[in-house]
């Protein structure tokens, strides 16, 4: 039973990271794609995080009457990768933007018919 | 207690991860997203990093939702419906997760204080960073002072992602229309 709880946050992270993998491959609109990487994204946070709690500890904000914090470290590490995270997806909303205007679609499938050439990598 | 806010709150994350999947209006979609970001934000304020989930809540569930709906508002509202299971891609997901799933099994316990991240350097944050920076916030005194370097070639980052998107999507010359047949006159 300890075993399972300790583990609960890998797995769903898991589960979760499987979800996002999913939807990057099999969807072929470019707006669900970004949205299964946001998914992806968010579970390697979770991860980190989780990595990062100590049970019986606090925030790791110093004050009086607390003597156990949680690691900073991966907070750090985490903010960071959520700011550059959203830069990363503001530039494919973009581009996705930028396809939809030169080829009114931003359907994999569709942009490979509207383009055989490049869809046969000549 | 936390275990069971945690659970729920997994699981829940899961559920809305699947929906944001399976939905094929994508304005729906967008929104269930601000959602799974809002659930992993109140996750992050259960594990301890404050820090973390007030970013994610403001960045990820507020300006990560205004980009996808403005780039909606640019773009078609429903998804063309997939032709059915994608086995390849089912395949490659669930070899993944088998891996991982395995790989987890070494993992440390959750939450124990003796884990092997908790020994190396984060005991000297936690005692020095006071002394050292003056800064009670261990989160903001490392990300603006031990790490200040990294800090700035994060805002490098966001700059030259700025200037990206505005040079995609400014007004100017090469805007327009290229069809397939454009693209063939040009190569000629």
């Amino acid at each position: 039973m300890t075993t399972i709880l300790s583990l609960f946050n890998y797995w769903a992270v898991i589960a979760l990271m499987m979800v996002g993998y999913y939807c990057l491959i099999a969807h072929g609109n470019m707006i669900k794609k970004i949205m299964g990487l946001g998914i992806f994204q968010t579970s390697v946070f979770i991860m980190f995080i989780s990595a990062g709690k100590v049970l019986g500890g606090s925030t790791p904000i110093l004050r009086e009457g607390v003597t156990e914090y949680s690691n900073p470290l991966p907070h750090v590490l985490i903010l960071t990768a959520i700011v550059v995270g959203i830069a990363t997806t503001a530039v494919a909303l973009a581009l996705a933007v930028r396809i939809q205007e030169a080829f009114g679609t931003i359907e994999d499938d569709q942009l490979s018919e509207a383009d055989p050439e490049d869809a046969a990598g000549q | 207690m936390i275990y069971l806010i945690d659970i729920t709150l997994l699981v829940f994350l899961i559920v809305v991860a699947y929906a944001v999947v399976r939905v094929t209006d994508l304005f729906e979609a967008a929104m269930l997203f601000a959602i799974y970001s809002l659930l992993s934000a109140g996750l992050f304020a259960m594990l301890d990093a404050g820090d973390v989930a007030l970013t994610e809540a403001a960045v990820g569930a507020g300006i990560g939702t205004i980009l996808m709906l403005a780039a909606l508002a640019l773009t078609h509202r429903y998804e063309r419906p997939a032709p059915g299971r994608n086995p390849t891609a089912l395949a490659i997901v669930i070899v993944t997760g088998l891996g991982l799933g395995y790989a987890s099994l070494d993992l440390p316990e959750f939450g124990a204080a003796d884990n092997p991240v908790h020994t190396h350097v984060a005991p000297y944050y936690i005692q020095q960073t006071y002394d050292d920076t003056g800064v009670s916030n261990l989160v903001a005194a490392i990300l603006a002072s031990y790490r200040s370097i990294d800090t700035l070639g994060e805002a490098v980052v966001i700059l030259t992602a700025g200037i990206i998107v505005f040079a995609l999507l400014a007004p100017g010359a090469g805007r327009g229309k290229r069809t397939s047949t454009t693209r063939s006159e040009e190569a000629e």
